[in-house]
C-alpha cells in the first residue's frame, strides 16, 4: 500500500472514540493518507461490526462474525491500534483521555464518533427489566436473553429500527404489538401512499399487529420488577414480557456533560465538522452541525452519512481542510420483504412548488413516487418500493436538473432489478401520459452508461 | 386501524415445526428403503419399492418446502440457518456429512457393496434399480445408474423447493428450471436412450466437456467416437468445439454462470441440494488464497496427464495419421505459448501477484516437460509413469475430490468445495471471465451498508461486501454468477449484468452520493 510519508508530524497520534462506520471511515482514511498513529477505543465491540446488521444475527441469518467486515489481522496491517475501554472524561488541556479503569491516554487529535442511544422519553416504568432499546451489540445480548421466555411484546415507535425488531421478534414466534403514534406508518418521513403501502405489506406478517394513534402511557412491572404488561393512552391493557422502545435515537454524549465541549442534543461542530475546542472532532450520529447542511438535518443518523463524515474529518486531519459537503441525498431500507430506495428529496407533505407522480401496482406491493417542481419540472426526488433504482443514474439526474419527462422517458436506464424481472417502465410512462396529457414515449433500452452520457452532452449542449 | 392475523405454524425458527419434522422423516423413509435393499432385504416387486422410496423422497422434498416457506409472502427467509444443526455444522451436519463421504467411497471404490454383480444378476441396492434402468436403456442397472437416478432426483426436487423459497426473483426460477433440465435430459435421459438406440457408443453427456470430463481423450473414449459413426463424429466435433469455441464465446458474454449455474451437473446440485449449506463457504483470504493454488495446480496436473494420454495412443508416422505425437506436442506448446503471450502482454494488469508467479511457474513447467517429450522418447513423467498419471488423476481428482469431498462435505465446507477449490473447468471458464468477458456484479453507487449478507451467502466464498462497500464493481474468477447475494442484499445493491468490458472494474471509484470526496492513492 503507497503511503504520502509526511516527516513533520508523522508520529501525531489521532485517536477516535468509537468504531462504528463513522469511526472506521475516518481510521482508514487517516491511514491511506498518512503515517500518524491512530488509536480506536471503544466499549462496544473490539472489532467493527455493521450496526446494521445486527438484527441478521438474531434471526440466524448470520453469525456475529460475519457482520465483521474486516478480518481481525486488517487493523494491525494497517496499523491501527484498537483499545477497548470506556472512555469517562476528555482533559483537553492537557490533550488526554480518562478512561474507567483509571488509565488515561494522550492524544494530538481526538474524533468523538461516539454513536447513539435508544431514546427514553421518561416513561413510568421504563427502567423495569424487559424494557430495551435496540442500538448495541450489547443491546442484541438482551434482546436475546429477554425473549427467553417471551410470547407477546409491545414495540413503542414506528420508525425504521422499530419495524426491524418485529420482524426479528416474528422469527421466534413472538406476537408483536406495534404502538405507532402517528396515524400512519413513518408518518414523519414517508408520504402517504407510501406509507400505506408498507402497511399493506407489514400486515401480510402473521402476528403482527399495527395500532396507529397509540402511545405507550405507562409501563406496569410484576414483582420481580420484570414488565407484566402496558397501558396505552387510549386506556388499553396490552400483556407482555418485552418493550422494545424505538422512538427514535439521541446522541450518546452523557460523559461530555462535564467538558469544555459545546453540545446541544448533539455535540455542536463546524461544517468542517470542528468543535469549539481546537483539535477536537465530532463525526457521524453523534455530530450536531450549528448550520444545516442545505435541507439536511442537524443531526444526520444514517449510515451513510456517518461514512462521508469519516472520509472528509480524515482529509481535514492530514492536511487539506475540507467541509463536510454530501451530494444528493440517498438512503434505503427494507420493511420485512419490502424494499425501499430513495434518490433526492421526497417529503411526507408536498411542498408548495412541488408536483408529484405516483405510480402503484397494488397486487406486486410497487411503487414509485416521483417528486418535481410544479413550473420547471425538474426532478426532485423519487421513493421507491419494490423495484431497485441505479444510484449512479438518479444522482446524475439530480446533479443535471432532469426533468420528470426526460426522467421517464429513460427510466429503463435507472432500473437496477436483478435479470428477468418484469419491466414496467411502459406502463408506468402510459400512466403519466394520461395524468399529465403528454405523449411521452421509453427510450429503447441500451448500456446504461450510453443512455447517460447521451443525455450529459445533449444537456452541455 | 387494528388487523390481527393468526399465527403461522411454523413462526419459530430455532426448531423445526411438526410438518417439517414429518416431512423430513418421509424422506428419510425413502433413503431407508434404498439402505435396506442394500443389506439385501427383499423388495418385491421391485419397481413398485423403488417407485415408494423415490416417492417419498420426492414428498418429503415438497411437503418440507410447503411446512417451511408457505404462510410466509415471498422474499429472503433465512431465519435460523444458523441455529439449526444440519445446516450451522451441528452434529447432524457433521453425520450427514459422514453418512454421504462414506456413500461416495462405497460407490467408487466398492460398487459390490452396493450390490453390484459383474457378468451376474445384481443384487442389493442396485438390482433395486434394474426395472428402471431396463426401461430406459434396456440393460441392467450399473452403480452409475443408481447414482445417476438419485442425483436427477435431488436436482428436481431440491430444484423445486429452490424456486419455492426464491419465488419472488425470476433469474432463480429460470436458471433452476435450466438446471433441471440440463440433469434430466442431458446427463440423464439422453445417454441412457442412446445407449438403447446404439449400445457401441460411449456414454456421453453433451453438456460435460473436457477438463470436467477428464476421460474425454482417453483412447477408449476417442475410439469408442471414431468407431460410433456419424454421431460419434458429431460428438467428438462437438465436445472439440465446446471447449475452444462455444464456452470461450458463452463466457465472453455471459460470464462463466452460463455454465456454472446454468447448465453444469455438479453447479446444478449444488445450487438446489447444496442450496441450504452455501453459508458455510469460507470467504476468509486465507482460504482464498488456498484456492487459486489448489484450483490452478488442478489445471495443470490435468492439461499434463491429457497430454500425456493422449500422446501415449498417437503414433510417429504422418503417412497413418495426420497428427503425430510430436506434432501434437508442438501444437499443444503453441496454444499454451499463445494464451501465455496475450495475457502476459495485454492483460498483466488484471492479475494479481501470485497469480502472475503461478502463471509463469505453471508455464514454465508445462513447457519444460513437452520439450522432455520432444527431445527423448521416455515412458515418464516426473518419475511417474504415463499411463498411471491419467488414473491418478482419476482418483485423486475425479473420484476424491470431485465426488467424496466436493459434494460428502457440503454440510462442512459448503455447496462449491469442487467448483471452488478442484474444478479445472471452473479455473478455465473463471480465468476467461476475469480477462475476457462482459459479466460483471454492479455496484449500486454508495448504497451498501456492510451488512454482510452477499458474503456470508456467496457459495464461493467470495467476500462480497469487500467490493460493495468500496463501490466497487465484483469482477473475480470464481463468481459463477447464482445471484443470490443480489437477492439477500437488504438494499438494493448488488446487480449481475453483462456490459462493456473496458467499464468493468474501476479500482479506485468515488462513492457516489460524496462528490466532493477526494479520490484517494490505492
Amino acid at each position: 500500500m503507497f503511503r504520502h510519508i509526511i516527516l513533520t508530524d508523522s508520529m501525531e497520534h489521532v485517536v477516535i472514540i468509537g468504531n462504528g462506520i463513522s469511526g472506521v471511515t475516518a481510521a482508514r482514511y487517516i491511514r491511506k493518507l498518512s503515517d500518524k498513529k491512530i488509536t480506536m477505543i471503544s466499549a462496544e465491540s473490539k472489532y467493527f461490526f455493521s450496526r446494521t446488521a445486527l438484527m441478521y444475527v438474531y434471526m440466524g441469518h448470520m453469525r456475529f462474525k460475519d457482520t465483521q467486515p474486516y478480518e481481525p489481522s486488517f487493523w494491525k496491517k494497517n496499523d491501527i491500534d484498537i483499545v477497548e475501554g470506556f472512555v469517562d472524561s476528555i482533559d483537553h488541556e492537557g490533550k488526554s483521555l480518562h478512561f474507567s479503569d483509571h488509565s488515561t491516554m494522550s492524544y494530538d487529535k481526538l474524533i468523538l464518533a461516539v454513536g447513539s442511544k435508544p431514546n427514553k422519553f421518561g416513561w413510568k416504568g421504563e427502567d423495569l427489566d424487559g424494557v430495551q432499546g435496540l442500538y448495541s451489540k450489547q443491546d442484541l445480548e438482551l434482546l436475546e436473553s429477554n425473549t427467553k421466555n417471551c410470547k407477546t411484546a409491545v414495540i413503542v415507535g414506528g420508525g425504521l429500527i422499530g419495524v426491524e425488531l418485529a420482524e426479528m421478534l416474528l422469527t421466534r414466534n413472538i406476537k408483536v404489538q406495534f404502538l405507532i403514534r402517528e396515524d400512519r406508518f413513518w408518518g414523519g418521513v414517508l408520504p402517504e401512499a407510501d406509507s400505506r403501502l408498507v402497511e399493506r405489506h407489514m400486515r401480510k406478517h402473521h402476528g403482527l399487529q399495527l395500532r396507529f394513534e397509540d402511545e405507550l402511557e405507562e409501563i406496569i412491572g410484576d414483582e420481580t420488577g420484570r414488565v407484566d404488561h402496558i397501558i396505552t393512552k387510549n386506556g388499553e391493557k396490552i400483556d407482555c414480557q418485552l418493550v422494545g422502545l424505538t422512538a427514535g435515537v439521541r446522541p450518546n454524549i452523557d460523559f461530555l456533560e462535564s467538558s469544555a465541549i459545546e453540545t446541544n442534543r448533539g455535540i455542536l461542530v463546524n461544517e468542517d465538522l470542528t468543535t469549539n475546542i481546537e483539535d477536537i472532532y465530532a463525526i457521524g450520529d453523534c455530530a450536531e452541525f450549528r448550520v444545516p447542511n442545505g435541507e439536511r438535518k442537524p443531526i444526520e443518523q444514517v449510515w451513510y452519512t456517518g461514512r462521508m463524515m469519516g472520509e472528509t474529518v480524515a482529509q481535514t486531519i492530514c492536511g487539506s481542510h475540507t467541509s463536510y459537503s454530501p451530494g444528493h441525498w440517498f438512503n434505503s431500507a427494507k420493511f420485512f420483504d419490502l424494499e425501499y430506495q430513495t434518490y433526492g428529496w421526497v417529503w411526507n407533505t408536498l411542498k408548495d412548488d412541488e408536483a408529484e407522480f405516483i405510480w402503484q401496482n397494488k397486487e406486486k406491493e410497487l411503487l414509485l413516487h416521483f417528486v418535481f417542481d410544479k413550473n420547471s419540472h425538474v426532478i426532485k426526488g423519487v421513493n421507491t418500493f419494490g423495484i431497485r433504482l441505479r444510484h449512479e443514474v438518479f444522482d446524475h439526474w439530480l446533479t443535471i436538473k432532469a426533468s420528470i419527462e426526460e426522467v421517464l422517458t429513460d427510466l429503463k436506464a435507472a432500473n437496477f432489478d436483478p435479470e428477468f424481472y418484469k419491466r414496467y417502465e411502459e406502463v408506468i410512462i402510459s400512466e403519466f401520459n394520461s395524468k399529465f396529457g403528454t405523449t411521452l414515449n421509453v427510450r429503447k433500452r441500451s448500456w446504461w452508461k450510453n443512455t447517460l452520457n447521451k443525455l450529459t452532452h445533449a444537456n452541455d449542449a | 386501524m387494528q388487523t390481527m392475523l393468526n399465527q403461522s405454524i411454523s413462526g419459530d425458527t430455532t426448531s423445526l415445526n411438526a410438518q417439517q419434522k414429518i416431512s423430513a422423516g418421509l424422506g428419510i423413509c425413502g433413503l431407508l428403503i434404498l439402505l435396506l435393499a442394500t443389506f439385501n432385504i427383499e423388495f418385491s416387486p421391485l419397481w413398485l419399492w423403488l417407485t415408494v422410496s423415490l416417492l417419498s423422497m420426492a414428498i418429503g422434498i415438497i411437503w418440507y418446502t410447503k411446512a417451511t416457506y408457505n404462510g410466509h409472502p415471498a422474499g429472503i427467509k433465512n431465519n435460523g440457518v444458523f441455529f439449526r444443526s444440519l445446516s450451522a455444522r451441528g452434529l447432524i451436519g457433521y453425520s450427514v456429512g459422514v453418512f454421504l463421504t462414506g456413500f461416495y467411497i462405497i460407490l467408487y471404490f466398492y460398487p459390490h457393496l452396493l450390490g453390484l454383480n459383474k457378468g451376474a444378476e445384481n443384487d442389493g441396492v442396485i438390482a433395486l434399480f434394474d426395472p428402471l434402468s431396463k426401461t430406459l436403456s434396456g440393460n441392467s442397472a450399473s452403480q452409475w445408474f443408481v447414482y445417476g437416478t438419485l442425483y436427477t432426483v435431488a436436482i428436481l426436487f431440491f430444484g423445486i423447493k429452490f424456486i419455492y423459497k426464491y419465488r419472488h426473483s425470476r433469474y432463480h426460477i429460470i436458471r433452476t428450471i435450466s438446471v433441471m433440465f440440463f440433469q434430466l435430459g442431458f446427463a440423464f435421459l439422453i445417454p441412457e436412450f442412446m445407449a438403447a438406440l446404439n449400445g457401441d457408443l460411449p456414454y456421453y453427456d453433451w453438456k460435460n466437456m473436457w477438463p470436467l470430463n477428464y476421460y474425454f481423450f482417453d483412447q477408449y473414449n476417442v475410439n469408442g467416437m471414431l468407431n460410433g459413426g456419424t454421431i460419434g463424429a458429431i460428438m467428438l466435433t462437438f465436445g472439440i468445439a465446446s471447449i475452444f469455441v462455444i464456452s470461450p464465446v458463452l463466457t465472453f458474454f455471459f460470464g462463466k454462470r452460463w455454465y456454472c449455474s446454468w447448465v453444469c451437473g455438479c453447479g446444478g446440485l449444488a445450487e438446489t441440494a447444496g442450496d441450504s449449506f452455501r453459508q458455510l463457504s469460507d470467504n476468509s483470504t486465507l482460504a482464498w488464497k488456498i484456492e487459486r493454488w489448489l484450483i490452478h495446480t488442478v489445471v495443470v496436473f490435468i492439461t499434463i496427464s491429457t497430454v500425456a494420454v493422449i500422446h501415449s495412443y498417437l503414433g510417429t508416422d504422418t503417412s497413418e495419421y495426420w497428427l503425430t505425437k510430436s506434432s501434437f506436442l508442438w501444437m499443444v506448446a503453441g496454444i499454451l505459448t499463445l494464451v501465455f503471450g496475450w495475457v502476459m502482454i495485454f492483460k498483466r494488469d488484471k492479475l494479481q501477484k501470485d497469480a502472475q508467479y503461478g502463471a509463469i511457474g505453471f508455464f514454465v513447467v508445462i513447457i519444460a516437460l513437452l520439450m522432455i517429450h520432444l527431445s527423448a522418447e521416455t515412458e515418464h513423467v516426473f518419475l511417474i509413469e504415463k499411463k498411471t498419471l491419467r488414473k491418478q488423476y482419476g482418483f485423486a481428482i475425479g473420484s476424491i475430490f470431485a465426488g467424496v469431498i466436493g459434494t460428502g462435505f457440503y454440510p462442512i465446507l459448503g455447496n462449491r468445495v469442487w467448483c471452488r477449490f478442484g474444478c479445472p473447468m471452473a479455473a478455465i471458464l473463471g480465468f476467461q471471465q476475469k480477462l475476457f468477458s462482459r459479466f460483471r456484479i454492479t455496484t449500486n453507487g454508495g448504497q451498501c451498508i456492510s451488512c454482510g449478507n452477499c458474503s456470508t451467502y456467496c457459495e464461493m466464498g467470495i467476500d462480497v461486501r469487500a467490493y460493495a462497500q468500496k463501490g466497487q464493481n465484483i469482477v473475480r474468477s470464481s463468481c459463477v454468477g447464482c445471484g443470490v447475494c443480489s437477492s439477500v442484499c437488504p438494499r438494493g445493491v448488488l446487480k449481475l449484468e453483462n456490459g462493456p468490458v473496458q467499464e468493468r472494474v474501476d479500482e479506485n471509484p468515488i462513492i457516489i452520493g460524496h462528490d466532493n470526496q477526494p479520490r484517494l492513492n490505492k
